[in-house]
């Protein structure tokens, strides 16, 4: 059974995007981008600052509307209202500058916009948020004091972890990751490559914009590179080098 | 070690300001104005009494400054619910007077609301100007009149009545307290009000409807801003323009010192009730102590300025 599921997801695509443009106004953010992603298969995309990057993952997420193009989940067509429309399409974002809110426990962040309530008055149901995060944090290896801490008193990898971990739990088909490495340590940096490594065995497609191409190398089984809006091209990551990646994202030969 | 330090920076010291800070005033006054009465059960009782329409004003301002907005209006919309209801009463049934007196208080809480919330104006500045502009419309609604409110019903239900020997005005503080504790601590609204405050970005990609929260928090302003009208109007068998004038700087500061942050994302509801008390206790302390009213004016200043600091102090680390 499990075996035919996946046999079955490894031949649709998660995600297919065709023929993207995105422009605000008289800048053109995203030209002509083409894409499809599979379930269990992590794409890296790459570029310059400015290149598009962050406005393609806010396309996928329902953040902005492109302006002209096709995306399809699991083969349907796709046009997201907003961020929460695409989130309960499962598909979630972990971004940047984390999206948590710094003075509430974990497991609030962990449900939030998603609270656990419980009859008969539909009030919180905490005891189970709290439960319910501690094993998602212990399932992917992310060391935090306890459930019920406030994000503030924790490290930048201790959060980048409770976001992909809540991003996790939460995505049924695609998890889009924004440089989520940029703001930690090298120590901090190898736990959550692990953790994003990790992801791959949950039979989710993941598209991760990183900076560091030892990162990409070491993550993706696609590199996918973009120039001012513009798509270079898509290299598989074990028939290619960072010479040529470099040179596609600088445009020197 | 780490498990100890831990706790500790768990243990919520601006929580705890508000219990010491009240054990201590109520020491000091039962000490030095023992001879005044301060500890008679009718001295005690009149200061839950007296403080019941702050406490009213203080729980709806710990949703507003949770989500990170601020209501500076409330004293005004006081004077007009107040009003609003007076007149009513004098034509109409308890239960029209009351409708009128809330639904006046929850539909400028809208109006401030719609005004922050969707056309993204900053709380401070609209709440700024609603504030004078019902401040206007609560003086010539009539003629700077006092109103008299005749209808019984009324004035015991939110003024001198009692039930099964307690005050109305005690079960308001006691209800009011608990229900917005309930929905600040234990439901999805109370959730997504603090994490708007907190993050309002990450609220928003989690898919809570920011707007509609901070739409929400000014209509609670609104609403306990009337019930807090009602309750004067109840209590004194009369409205007057007057209402709620002076209570912006008691209310707010019994909030903050009750552990709510001023940037939003943390608060606490049972806290401002104790926040209000302390401020209720203080205010009857210095008028047993025979202070001059500028005098009381000054040091009950002071105090607050004192409090506040003392509250904030652990927010700026
Ligand atoms: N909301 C916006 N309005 C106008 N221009 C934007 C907006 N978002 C992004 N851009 C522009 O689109 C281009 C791509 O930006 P972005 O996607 O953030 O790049 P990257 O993430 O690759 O660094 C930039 O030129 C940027 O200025
Ligand atoms: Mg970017």
């Amino acid at each position: 059974m499990a075996g035919k599921g996946i046999v079955m997801n490894n031949e649709l695509n998660v995600l297919s995007l065709k023929n993207i443009h995105k422009a605000f106004g008289g800048i053109v953010a995203i030209q002509d981008f083409s894409l499809d992603l599979k379930a269990g298969e992590i794409v890296a995309l790459v570029g310059d600052n400015g290149a598009g990057k962050s406005t393609l993952i806010k396309i996928i997420s329902g953040v902005y509307t492109p302006t002209s193009g096709e995306i399809k989940l699991d083969g349907q067509e796709a046009s997201f209202s907003d961020a929460s429309a695409a989130r309960s399409n499962g598909i979630e974002v972990v971004y940047q500058d984390l999206a948590l809110a710094d003075q509430q426990p974990v497991f609030m962040n962990m449900f939030l916009g998603r609270e656990l309530t419980k009859p008969p008055f539909g009030l919180l149901d905490k005891a189970r948020m709290r439960r319910e995060s501690q094993e998602l944090v212990d399932d992917l290896d992310v060391r935090i004091p306890s459930a019920s801490s406030t994000i503030s008193d924790l490290s930048g990898g201790q959060r980048q972890g409770i976001a992909i971990a809540r991003a996790t739990h939460w995505a049924s088909k695609l998890v889009l990751l924004d440089e989520p490495t940029a703001a930690l340590g090298v120590a901090e940096t190898g736990k959550v490559e692990d953790l994003i490594a990790s992801l791959k065995e949950k039979n989710l497609a993941i598209l991760i914009i990183s900076h560091s191409l030892d990162q990409v190398f070491k993550l993706s089984d696609r590199i996918c590179v973009l120039r001012r809006g513009e798509q270079i091209g898509i290299r598989e990551t074990a028939k290619t080098d960072k010479n040529e990646i470099v040179s596609m994202i600088t445009g020197v030969a | 070690m780490t498990a100890v330090k831990q706790r500790l920076s768990g243990f919520d010291f601006q929580n705890m300001v508000v219990y010491i800070g009240f054990i201590a005033i109520f020491i000091f006054f039962a000490v030095t104005l023992y001879d005044d009465g301060f500890l008679t059960q009718r001295n005690l009782t009149n200061i839950f009494l007296q403080t019941a329409p702050a406490t009213i004003m203080a729980i709806g301002l710990v949703f507003a400054l949770s989500a990170g907005e601020i209501d500076l209006s409330f004293g005004s919309i006081v004077a007009v619910s107040a009003l609003t209801a007076a007149v009513v009463l004098r034509d109409y049934p308890l239960i029209m007077g009351v409708a009128a007196g809330l639904g006046v208080g929850i539909l400028i809480g809208a109006l401030n609301g719609v005004l922050v919330a969707y056309l993204k104006l900053p709380s401070f500045l609209v709440t700024l100007a609603t504030m004078g502009l019902f401040a206007g419309i609560a003086r010539s609604m009539t003629d700077l009149r006092s109103v008299p409110v005749m209808n019984e019903a009324f004035t015991g239900f939110f003024g001198s009545g009692k039930l099964f020997s307690v005050p109305s005005l005690l079960i308001w503080t006691v209800v009011a307290a608990a229900i917005g504790h309930i929905f600040y601590r234990h439901t999805r609204f109370g959730a997504h009000v603090l994490a708007t405050g907190d993050n309002p970005r990450a609220a928003q990609v989690t898919g809570i409807k920011v707007p509609r929260v901070r739409l929400y928090v000014m209509m609670i302003c609104g609403g306990t801003a009337g019930l807090a009208g009602l309750l004067y109007a109840g209590r004194l068998q009369a409205a007057k323009y007057t209402l709620g004038e002076s209570d912006l700087m008691t209310v707010i500061a019994a909030v903050i010192v009750g552990g709510t942050a001023l940037n939003g994302g943390k608060g606490s509801v049972i806290g401002a009730l104790l926040g209000s008390l302390l401020m209720g206790m203080l205010n009857n302390g210095l008028i047993l102590m025979n202070l001059k009213v500028s005098d009381q004016m000054i040091v009950r200043g002071l105090i607050i300025l004192l409090a506040v600091a003392v509250s904030l102090r652990d927010s700026s680390r």
